[in-house]
């Protein structure tokens, strides 16, 4: 993939972007937030289906039976909130009226992982992408810039079924293709290498591509893949790069419990055990700061990938 | 129909219960006993339903949710009476491989079942969706939801019971099945519920109260309810009912709340109540 950067712009756009896009494109798509319209980037939407938008007030467990029951009626609702929000705060909802009942019900989650910054680890959620990934019929994925995220958003209309959909706040070099589909399930190379496969999501495939020309001023020749869905997982990717490469770093703003990097693992210790490093938050809970302080402080900076791949290639 | 076809319906659910609860040996006999009048008189006298071509969207017809999904056993009795399903497939009940789950899911592909229910407060939010749903594709059915008592209790209710008043959502009738008990007692006990009926109020609902085990009580209220639906306002129906109704060792006790007959039990139990329709 040819890596030229657009502009910065925030992940969360892209969804609100990609949700007036899919609204444009079917008359089922329905829009509900929990008092969280802008931070979402969903006033376009509104502005342009008012009909089709429902305010829902500060209550988001509501907030996901009504989706539920809107699935039920035909639509396809996309519900919109902060990232804890949209899972810890109402997993058990999620779990019977939308993974459990299979409804078409897609959850949309902002603000996700330590770039979140100032407002602190009330707010930064680290243990979402687990916590979906464990429920039977959920999709779960983690685009990388703005244009991925808007892209997966249109994709989310298109697949028949329960979907979270993890962004960010922050504003992000925006570097994949505007026009580039989003195929749910296949993983992106970025780029092929021989030495060391890294597989990194949301915000950290960019801090991996700046990873990329530091290694190779060390002689290692570094494979990047993009996992931007995180299940199901792109399993024949994963182990076509590995068997190429023999080792493994994986890079995600989550909890290493739960993460990319366990599902990774997994598949890896099921069919061809390598070594493996992950670059994730170590059992801990985030703070305040500034998301690049926070990206450094909690080890998932470019430099942080940068060592890990090399203890990957160490372990050979 | 008329209330004493409508007896004769719920008197074979009532048996229906009893039998699968007792079959099995697991299941919630008390509670379905109580809500058995209520939710006859919706599926056999109320609403306009299609049973034999079941449409999860239930475009063009009334639907109903069951929010305290634990006393599935009445549901499934109801809607196998109705006809959306085979009679004979009561017995099933709880057993390896059913579509009978201990609590209703859709999963398994039974007609007549649109959403898990079992993990409490969540029906109430799941009906209002339908109701937005039913209003954005210009259809005028209504959507009941049954909630449970102790349910009341969640937190979640009450965020759904201030949604649909301020969004109006006026196609939308909750009904509670008040039989003020709850696994570990009276609501008395366990967590006054207070005034439910001022609650709903002051939170914006048309409120009716009827006894839910007077099959013309009930006729009557929910004729009121379909009366005064797409008026602007959301309605409940306090249904005041006596969990166990029917089988006279079962009721004034939550201790059949969650626990099935033994066969003697089960005997005297059916002795009490007449076979009107043909147990399965």
């Amino acid at each position: 993939m040819k890596i030229e950067v657009q502009n910065y712009k925030d992940t969360r756009s892209g969804f609100g972007d990609g949700l007036l896009e899919a609204g444009k494109r079917n008359p089922k798509v329905v829009g509900l937030t929990a008092d969280l319209t802008g931070s979402l980037k969903m006033g376009d939407f509104a502005k342009a289906f008012p009909e089709r938008f429902f305010q829902v007030g500060i209550a988001e467990a509501n907030m996901v039976g009504i989706a539920a029951g809107l699935a039920i009626g035909g639509y396809i609702p996309f519900t919109g909130t902060f990232a804890n929000f949209s899972s810890a705060r109402i997993y058990d909802q999620i779990r019977m009226v939308v993974a459990y009942s299979n409804k078409n019900v897609k959850i949309c989650a902002s603000h996700a992982g330590v770039t979140l910054g100032e407002d602190g680890a009330t707010h930064q959620t680290l243990e979402d992408v687990g916590m979906m990934k464990m429920l039977p019929n959920m999709t779960v994925l983690v685009p990388c810039d703005y244009n991925q995220t808007k892209a997966a958003t249109i994709a989310a209309a298109e697949l028949d079924g329960p979907v979270y959909l993890r962004f960010g706040r922050p504003k992000v070099a925006n570097f994949t293709p505007a026009d580039e589909p989003f195929i749910i399930g296949k993983a992106q190379m970025i780029q092929e290498g021989t030495d060391v496969s890294i597989f990194a999501c949301g915000h950290l495939v960019w801090k991996a591509i700046e990873a990329l020309p530091i290694l190779k001023e060390m002689g290692i020749n570094a494979e990047l893949i993009n996992i931007h869905t995180i299940k199901p997982l792109d399993v024949d990717a994963v182990l076509k790069s590995v068997a190429k490469t023999g080792c493994v770093v994986t890079a995600e703003e989550h909890m290493r419990n739960g993460g990319l990097g366990d599902s990774i693992a997994q598949v890896l210790a099921l069919n061809n055990p390598k070594p493996i490093e992950m670059v994730a938050v170590d059992d801990v809970f985030g703070q305040s700061g500034t998301p690049d302080e926070l990206l450094k402080h909690y080890h998932l900076d470019t430099p942080d990938i940068v060592e890990a791949a090399k203890r990957a290639v160490a372990r050979k | 129909m008329t209330i004493n076809e409508l007896k004769d319906v719920a008197s074979q659910v009532r048996r229906d219960i009893i039998r699968m609860v007792h079959g099995c040996q697991s299941g919630h006999p008390g509670g379905s006993l109580g809500a058995t009048d209520i939710v006859t008189a919706l599926y056999f006298d109320q609403m306009q339903i299609d049973p034999k071509n079941f449409k999860m969207d239930g475009a063009g017809e009334d639907m109903f949710f069951l929010s305290n999904g634990h006393i599935s056993p009445m549901l499934y009795s109801i809607l196998a009476r109705r006809g959306y399903f085979p009679v004979a497939e009561l017995a099933t009940f709880r057993r390896l491989g059913t579509r009978l789950q201990g609590h209703p899911t859709p999963v398994e592909g039974l007609p007549g079942i649109r959403v898990a229910s079992g993990s409490l407060g969540q029906g109430l939010s799941v009906a209002a969706g339908v109701a937005q749903a039913k209003k954005l594709n210009g259809d005028n059915h209504l959507v009941f939801c049954l909630m449970g008592d102790g349910e009341q209790e969640e937190g979640q209710i009450w965020e759904a019971a201030m949604y649909a008043p301020a969004k109006n959502v006026d196609n939308l009738v909750a009904i509670i099945d008040y039989n003020k008990k709850q696994i570990d007692g009276s609501t008395d006990d366990v967590m006054n519920l207070g005034d439910l009926k001022a609650k709903y109020e002051s939170f914006g609902w048309k409120v009716y109260e009827c006894n839910g085990n007077d099959m013309q009580q009930i006729v009557d209220t929910l004729n009121i309810t379909r009366k005064n639906a797409h008026k602007g306002q959301a309605q409940i129906v306090l249904a005041h009912t006596e969990m166990g109704m029917g089988v006279d060792f079962m009721m004034g006790t939550h201790k059949w709340h969650g626990t099935p007959p033994n066969d003697e039990q089960a005997a005297n139990a059916l002795s009490q109540l007449k076979e009107t329709l043909g147990d399965y």
